[in-house]
């Protein structure tokens, strides 16, 4: 138990420091540029209706306050810190003064409904497909699947999604082409809201789907079929023990791995469902993230950063926390 | 000589390995023509160099054609219920009936063969629901202890995972389930490999004794001669896929009359022998391209221009003595 | 080693992805002989769909497609081989170092390796090219990617180099009195070769991919003509919806190639490659 407890802490220690360099270039990154926030703002305000100078030296050193800006560099830092530990990410920029955070929760549960149903069918997906391929790799039609993978597994992610776009949306136009659900619908359990939301939601979640899916499944085929080959499984097949329960042993056997795998690349899913978004317009943390880049709203596209950065790298802690209770070999040293 | 009954009877077995690997198509002739008959309660040895052939023998006996490796031709002849059926023709169906029950198979020492994520006791409890699916929980429960305990294993082995055992354990661990459905036949590959010479005599022990208790028979494949000489009833000397001496192991130890047993028991070291121990010049040949004639003819000091045309067939020489030799049945001359 | 080649024509995956690697050489070569340059606008009529004098049609910048894809496709090939020299080269430094040097500075560098794994790549990429928007050069275009594709080859690299260290052959090196410098270039490195060769491909698929994520989203440097910033202008002036679908079709197709045929060699070389490549470190004789 020793040597969990100890594993426990190195993975926690591990993932604070994952934050933290994460975090400190976030940090660092937007202050390189020459461009100015608190000027651009002033510029915006001015636009409007001119101020009086006095009242514009206050507005800038308020403006400076909230964009965390005042002060030297190492000034800057701490109060970073600070705030962001009391979850104070500023206020967004293009919406001024709206805080990002809300604006963040408002767009959170779009991608991670998004992010979450489709991981879950790719993985299983993936998994069943991969073992059943990499088990009986001569037969026909696993040769085909694997074919039709192979084809499209390098493909980049946004392309997968570009196409269904196009084939979808564009010649064929059943799906629609963009929102999350038919404008002016107001979120409830009625069946017409529901049918919007699977309507609007179905091709970004299958373009997720079929990215993933491809992945995992060259993973699992590549386990099962070096699984097949080991020693344990040799022996049970000639002790005669049904198909099911090598399968059985198989797949748990490949499970282990697979959390390990999923762990490393929740990085570049939750990048794919970024990408999802943008390509569908899907009101999610993708698209509000690339209407801030449009926007050069600073605070937003930080928060988003330095939220996904914590975001992912729990997620990664809690599947690397799982792992050893699946693992008799590192519970058990 | 007991009057043994026959429980496996192989005939002119051939079985090769194809490859073909971009291009490059190759025929690994790994059993070529063999013939020999298992008895009841009795140990048989096989012996011979790594390569020769004697794992590939153990797959056929268990009905393991997966390719690459194929059945050219022969059969091999299970006596089951008082039935001859040649088991290379048996449906997979058939072949799960005989494996474990009639034939287990003990794997090399070296090997990790229990599931490394699943407890000593699960892996039991796998075992014998496939064989035993009559045995209630409880009554398993005590079964598995009585097993282990015969067998001189300590209990808290069942609550283990594998990583947790020594080597030695493990094995005799492996040799626990490959005998819990009490079968007719073991065939035992290496089973003292990779273990340290304390434990190999543990191992040894343990295989000896239940051999002894159940009056069932025990097929040793070892290179290792001096396993031969402490646990084989009989042994079989094979040599580039073929088997060229067969007898008592008192009849081969004192009195080895093929030119490559005579090599291989001379170089067992005896005590009070100062003797130069010799090698035999030259290597074994490729299992791919063996040579025309008498596979040994290459290193063979007594060698005849007869024996570079033609393959010798195995002559019995009495007593159960049989060699595969054109020199020695006669007397040393051709 | 040309014999072999010709032996891997037995191998069907491998055929497909080296014709695939033609075209596409040729495709992009075919830009030294453009009669348009990339850089000018409105030389001729726009939108226009494929016809013999336009194979592949014209754009709304009045550009020609056909010609202006093959100076896509060779910057683009550029980018890409840059950012996996450059990523592979420092991972492999510091997977070797880390794998040889062991202790304390492994532990150390393996920590950094392990967070730089988990980040998520696309935020902290988009950050970092909204702010360098207007420099991204090659040069700094595959600094930018290789910078976030070092740190999983180099944990691999550093696996193998853990592994070869406990090899037979090493302590026999080891022992015989060679020095260690030359261990690793001798015995060591072209072990790898290969083993490297198969793994760069897939981190040129990643920046290629990189490069169109970032392009598509506007964020990096949109004069130069890549596949990325081909779809990016295709998007701009809605070729969908306009109807002008050789415009966003095109570069798709290309790409789909490219991807495609690096990705068979990877395969086909890797599988290769295999039998030799898995260091044994069977400890007990063959059967």
């Amino acid at each position: 138990m020793e040597n969990f407890v100890r594993y426990i802490i190195l993975r926690i220690f591990q993932t604070l420091i994952v934050i933290f360099i994460g975090v400190t270039i976030v940090f660092f990154v937007p202050r390189l540029t020459p461009m100015d926030p608190v000027a651009g703002t002033i510029n915006r305000i001015n636009a409007y209706s001119p101020m009086d100078p006095k009242a514009v030296e206050k507005l800038v050193d308020t403006l400076k306050d909230l964009y965390g800006l005042k002060g030297n560099l190492l000034e800057q830092y701490i109060r970073f810190w600070t705030r962001l530990i009391k979850g104070d990410l500023g206020p967004s920029l293009a919406m001024f003064p709206t805080p990002v955070v809300d604006v963040i929760n408002k767009a959170l549960p779009w991608t991670i409904g998004l992010l979450v149903t489709s991981t879950i069918i790719a993985w299983l997906l993936g998994i069943i497909l991969g073992t059943v391929v990499g088990y009986s790799p001569n037969k026909k039609w696993a040769q085909v699947i694997s074919i039709i993978i192979t084809c499209i597994y390098p493909v980049p992610y946004y392309i997968i999604a570009l196409i269904l776009v196009f084939i979808f949306a564009y010649i064929f136009p059943i799906f629609p082409l963009m929102g999350g659900t038919s404008i002016g619908l107001r979120p409830s359990f009625s069946f017409h809201f529901l049918f919007s939301l699977i309507e609007h939601g179905f091709l970004p979640a299958i373009s997720l789907i079929i990215g993933t899916t491809c992945f995992i499944f060259m993973t699992q085929r590549a386990l099962i079929s070096s699984l097949t080959s080991s020693d344990f499984i040799n022996f049970a097949e000639i002790a005669g023990l049904p198909h099911k329960k090598i399968r059985s042993y198989l797949i748990r056997n490949s499970m282990l791995p697979q959390i390990t795998d999923l762990a490393l690349s929740l990085g570049s899913i939750f990048g794919g469902a970024l990408m999802t978004e943008f390509v569908f317009s899907y009101p999610g943390i993708g698209q509000i993230l690339y209407s801030a880049i449009l926007q050069a709203d600073f605070n937003l596209i930080m928060g988003i950063s330095i939220f996904s950065i914590i975001g992912v790298a729990f997620a990664a802690l809690i599947l690397d926390l799982i792992y050893p209770l699946l693992d008799p070999r590192i519970r058990y040293k | 000589m007991k009057n043994l009954e026959s429980l496996v009877k192989v005939e002119n077995l051939k079985a090769y390995y194809f490859s073909n690997v971009y291009g490059n198509e190759r025929t690994i002739k790994a059993v070529d023509d063999v013939s020999f008959e298992i008895f009841n309660n009795e140990i048989l040895g096989i012996a011979g160099e790594s390569g020769c052939g004697k794992t590939t023998l153990l797959k056929v006996l268990l009905g393991i054609t997966k390719s690459p490796l194929s059945i050219v031709g022969g059969n091999v002849i299970y006596k089951l219920d008082q039935e001859e059926k040649n088991i290379l023709s048996f449906s997979n169906g058939e072949l799960r009936n005989i494996r474990w029950k009639v034939v287990s198979y003990i794997p090399q020492g070296s090997m990790n063969v229990l599931n490394p994520i699943r407890k000593i006791k699960d892996t039991f409890k796998d075992f014998m629901e496939t064989h035993r699916p009559d045995i209630s929980k409880d009554d398993f429960d005590t079964l598995i202890k009585d097993y282990l305990r015969s067998l001189g294993l300590p209990l808290e082995v069942l609550n283990s995972y594998p990583h947790q055992l020594s080597g030695g354990m493990r094995q005799r661990v492996t040799i626990a389930l490959s005998t819990l459905c009490r079968p007719k036949i073991i065939l035992a590959d290496e089973p003292t490999t990779a273990l340290d010479v304390v434990v190999q005599r543990g191992v040894l022990q343990l295989l000896k004794k239940i051999q002894k208790e159940e009056e069932n028979t025990l097929v040793v494949v070892s290179h290792d001669m001096g396993i031969h000489a402490h646990i084989s009833d009989r042994v079989a000397i094979m040599y580039a896929g073929k088997i060229i001496e067969i007898g008592p192991k008192k009849e081969i130890f004192t009195n080895p009359l093929h030119p490559y047993t005579k090599y291989l028991i001379s170089s067992l070291p005896k005590l009070g022998d100062k003797s130069f121990k010799s090698s035999i010049p030259g290597s074994p040949p490729p299992l791919s391209n063996p040579p025309k004639g008498c596979r040994f003819h290459e290193r063979c000091p007594e060698s005849t221009p007869m024996c570079e045309k033609e393959e010798p067939s195995l002559v019995d020489m009495g007593e159960g003595h049989k060699i595969a030799c054109f020199f020695v049945p006669k007397g040393g001359k051709v | 080693m040309k014999s072999i080649m010709d032996l891997m024509k037995h191998d069907k995956q491998f055929l497909i992805g080296f014709l695939m690697l033609i075209f596409i050489i040729f495709f992009s070569l075919l830009s030294f002989f453009s009669p348009y340059d990339p850089q000018d606008r409105y030389v001729v009529q726009r939108d226009l769909p494929p016809s013999a004098q336009h194979i592949l049609g014209t754009n709304s910048l009045g550009q020609d497609v056909f010609w202006f894809l093959t100076f896509a496709l060779k910057n683009s090939l550029i980018i890409g081989i840059l950012a996996v020299v450059l990523g592979r080269i420092v991972a492999i430094i510091i997977g070797l170092l880390s794998g040889y040097i062991g202790g304390t500075f492994d532990r150390v560098i393996t920590t950094i390796t392990d967070s730089f794994i988990v980040l998520p790549r696309l935020p902290i990429l988009i950050l970092l090219s909204f702010i360098l928007k207007g420099n991204l050069n090659f040069i700094n275009m595959a600094l930018l990617l290789a910078f976030f594709d070092w740190a999983w080859p180099s944990k691999r690299y550093r696996s193998q180099i853990l592994s070869l260290k406990e090899v037979e052959f090493t302590n026999t090196a080891r022992f015989s009195g060679r020095k260690i410098y030359e261990i690793i270039f001798k015995e060591h490195i072209p072990f790898l070769i290969p083993y490297i060769m198969a793994d760069a491909i897939s981190g040129f698929l990643f920046a290629i991919g990189m490069e169109i994520t970032l392009s598509v989203l506007g964020l990096t440097n949109l004069d130069i003509p890549t596949i990325g910033t081909t779809i990016f202008w295709a998007n701009y002036y809605q070729s969908m919806l306009k109807g002008t679908w050789w415009w966003i079709s095109s570069p798709i197709v290309v790409l789909i190639i490219t991807v495609l045929g690096f990705y068979l060699l990877s395969v086909s070389i890797s599988t290769f490659l295999d039998p030799r490549i898995r260091i044994q470190s069977k400890k007990t004789g063959d059967k």
